[in-house]
């Protein structure tokens, strides 16, 4: 049902650019634009096609290389606060500098390897317990009658209408000493002292699970929705009893959305930056914080780009070989 | 259904969030300059309620200037916009010891002082304290200034300690004390430079010293007390100050003079105290300047002027609990805050205040890096 809803949008997209070839194919000044373009190989799906290469290009690979560039240069007391990588001598020749000290600093302290490992560790445990929680739910909403459902998808987005740090905040009133919780367990009598949950690795998990739980249970949804239930009733007619059934279809039919879902919450959360700085305690090191110290604190931009790039290797390349171990088990190397 | 809707939905939320982390400051900085003749618009980025409510408009009425005011609530924020260059904004309010630093990078553009009359309200020993940072006073006026020192909920302490030394540091960095306090509650500034200029003093060290030897000592210091010390923060006290859940921090002059009013405002009962401890302390001084690409540099000297004006003066002070540097201003102050030992530290307290200059790039790392062990415990 959802499958088809994607194409009439890309439809309408390369009408979209036909019309404009058409229009233009009319009024430019010389008739065989059209045709030169077809020549040149810019056909409407070509243009498709360059939009979100374009998006990449744009926000994805000149800020990419504006801050390697960045990694590559020298701290100075100037606006900005770095060195220039090239100069120019004289009237032609170009001196191009690289200084890979930055990198070579993050070796020598164990600063950097201590706050990517926590990293790691608070993102992954945020990673389980999204997905403990959103797996059912969006098991229940892929399942629940068509009209329900909506209302359903309306309420996992609901929260994105308020800002994400106002959400955020919120939850410092609910969990600090005398917040919402503490006073309620304090009234009934459960407890005589207030639980210390704010400022701890508890309120950290508590934030990023609820912040990044629908980018679990969207992808999950989309996954689960699709799934051709007459393969359950097959399973049943084979034998199989439901717990089976959802073992041996549902899970295994899921995991790319399992998959989508853990990296869309796994990947931010590893930088995640406002929610331990809000939620978290001093003690709390995590690399987005390292970073954010790199850039304000010290002043070091250059150092502060090498640890983002540094994350970025160490974070995209065990994923992008992932995900081709993945697509080749899940057949899906026809691609290549 | 209606996937094309569901995406609008999806994309808003991104827009949403995006507006939620990167707000501030952007509209400020697409107001084009007129040719010729100024117009009337001033971009100022000043602290966050650092300022009467009714001084803009005053200024605004009184000139016809257009004023768009932002805020910021750290020092290094406003850096980091600064060495980017470009911030649209006309007036910039830094503390001393950053815009030192600036200065040197080349943010800020030299005041004109023949357009400022009322430069001659200023304090000469405040403009005196403060060309250690800014050589000369070619760059900056003084707004307000104030004092690193210790607040405390007087009830809980004397019930712990009766003769807990409130008039020292020992309170906090004498491990001996500071283990007392623990389940009462330690908070400390989140500022290295500040901190560590304080245990310096309290060890007999300059304390602008920038020797590496020194630091490992600040920081075996730092270290010993840190079982005991709840929070490591730079505004979050007030509030907790002011409802109990701690009951000493290291804080910011005005910003414990906040706390104080909101425990009295709460009705609870709580007194909170502000002292300045006899080792002495930090004294910081938060500048006017004018960044070297600012647009509106006629209108910024006119604002600027307006807030030495006596009367405007006092009236900030009254409003924000801060120290004025305008000599001026003094007679219009409230008796209440000019009287205010915390705010107008005696003469004698005075001569025991120390500048806090800035560090070079190296010891400003390995400083840091002390700091991240401290906080994080490890």
């Amino acid at each position: 049902m959802t499958g088809r809803a994607e194409s009439p949008t890309s439809q309408r997209l390369s009408t979209g650019v036909q019309l404009i070839l058409r229009v233009l194919h009319h009024f430019a000044p010389h008739r065989w634009t059209h045709a030169r373009l077809l020549k040149w190989g810019v056909t409407g799906r070509t243009l498709v096609i360059a939009v979100p290469y374009l998006w990449l290009l744009l926000f994805f690979l000149v800020p990419f290389i504006i801050v390697l560039k960045i990694a590559f240069s020298e701290t100075q007391i100037a606006m900005p606060p770095y060195q220039p990588l090239v100069h120019w001598v004289g009237d032609k020749a170009v001196n191009l500098t690289l200084n890979f000290g930055n990198f070579l600093f993050l070796l020598e302290d164990n600063l950097y390897w201590k706050a990517f490992l926590n990293s790691l560790k608070v993102a992954g445990i945020s990673t389980f317990f999204c997905l403990l929680i959103g797996y059912p739910m969006a098991y229940a909403i892929a399942r629940a009658d068509s009209t329900k459902r909506n209302v359903l998808l309306m309420m996992v987005i609901l929260p994105f209408w308020t800002s994400f740090l106002l959400r955020v905040y919120a939850w410092i009133g609910i969990l600090k000493n005398n917040g919402l919780i503490n006073n309620f367990l304090l009234w009934t009598g459960v407890i005589d002292q207030p639980i210390v949950m704010l400022q701890t690795d508890f309120a950290i998990y508590v934030g990023i699970v609820y912040s990044y739980l629908p980018f679990m249970i969207l992808p999950l949804y989309s996954n689960l929705e699709k799934m051709d239930l007459t393969l359950l009733e097959a399973a049943q007619d084979l034998g199989c009893g439901p717990f089976k059934a959802f073992m041996k279809i549902t899970l295994p039919l899921s995991m790319p959305g399992i998959l989508a879902g853990s990296m869309l919450v796994f990947i931010p959360a590893v930088g995640e930056f406002v929610i331990p700085t809000l939620l978290g305690g001093p003690e709390s090191l995590m690399i987005g914080k390292v970073l954010w110290t790199e850039f304000f604190n010290n002043r070091d931009w250059p150092v502060a780009s090498a640890v983002a790039i540094a994350l970025l290797i160490f974070l995209v390349v065990p994923i992008v070989y992932f995900q081709r171990v993945q697509a080749r088990e899940t057949g899906g190397g026809v691609h290549r | 259904m209606n996937i094309g809707f569901r995406a609008g939905l999806v994309g808003s939320a991104v827009v949403l969030v995006l507006a939620g982390c990167g707000g501030g400051g952007d509209q400020a900085a697409q107001s084009p300059a007129a040719a010729g003749a100024e117009e009337k618009v001033l971009n100022v980025y000043n602290w966050s309620d650092y300022i009467a409510e009714d001084t803009i408009a005053n200024f605004t009425a009184k000139t016809g200037i257009k004023v768009n005011y932002d805020v910021f609530d750290s020092n290094e924020v406003l850096e980091t916009k600064l060495l980017a260059g470009n911030t649209g904004y006309d007036v910039v309010v830094p503390s001393a010891q950053f815009m030192e630093r600036q200065i040197k990078a080349g943010v800020f553009q030299k005041i004109d002082k023949s357009k400022l009359p009322n430069l001659a309200n200023m304090d000469p020993e405040i403009t005196q304290r403060v060309a250690l940072h800014d050589p000369g006073n070619e760059y900056s006026i003084n707004y307000f200034w104030g004092t690193d020192g210790i607040g405390y909920n007087e009830a809980k302490i004397k019930a712990i300690m009766p003769d807990a030394p409130v008039d020292s540091w020992r309170l906090i960095f004498d491990p001996a004390v500071a283990a007392k306090f623990k389940d009462c509650g330690i908070s400390i500034l989140d500022a290295p430079s500040d901190v560590r200029s304080i245990v310096l003093a309290i060890l007999g060290k300059d304390p602008n010293s920038q020797d590496a030897a020194d630091l490992a000592l600040v920081e075996e210091r730092l270290l010993a007390i840190r079982p005991f010390v709840r929070k490591i923060n730079s505004s979050q006290y007030i509030e907790d100050l002011a409802n109990g859940d701690i009951c000493i921090a290291v804080g910011y002059s005005g910003d414990v003079l906040q706390a104080r009013d909101r425990a009295v405002e709460a009705g609870q009962g709580t007194v909170i105290k502000y002292s300045i401890p006899k080792e002495g302390t930090v004294i910081w001084f938060d500048m006017l300047t004018i960044p070297s690409d600012a647009k509106h540099v006629g209108n910024a000297h006119l604002f600027i002027d307006y807030l030495m004006d006596p009367q405007v003066a006092a009236n900030n002070s009254n409003t924000v609990k801060y120290a004025n540097g305008n000599a001026a201003s003094f007679q219009f102050v409230s008796d209440v805050v000019k009287n205010d030992p915390s705010v107008y530290p005696t003469a004698e307290v005075k001569a025991k205040l120390f500048p806090e200059l800035a560090t070079n790039e190296e010891y400003t790392r390995l400083l840091t890096r002390a700091w991240t062990r401290f906080s994080t415990g490890q």
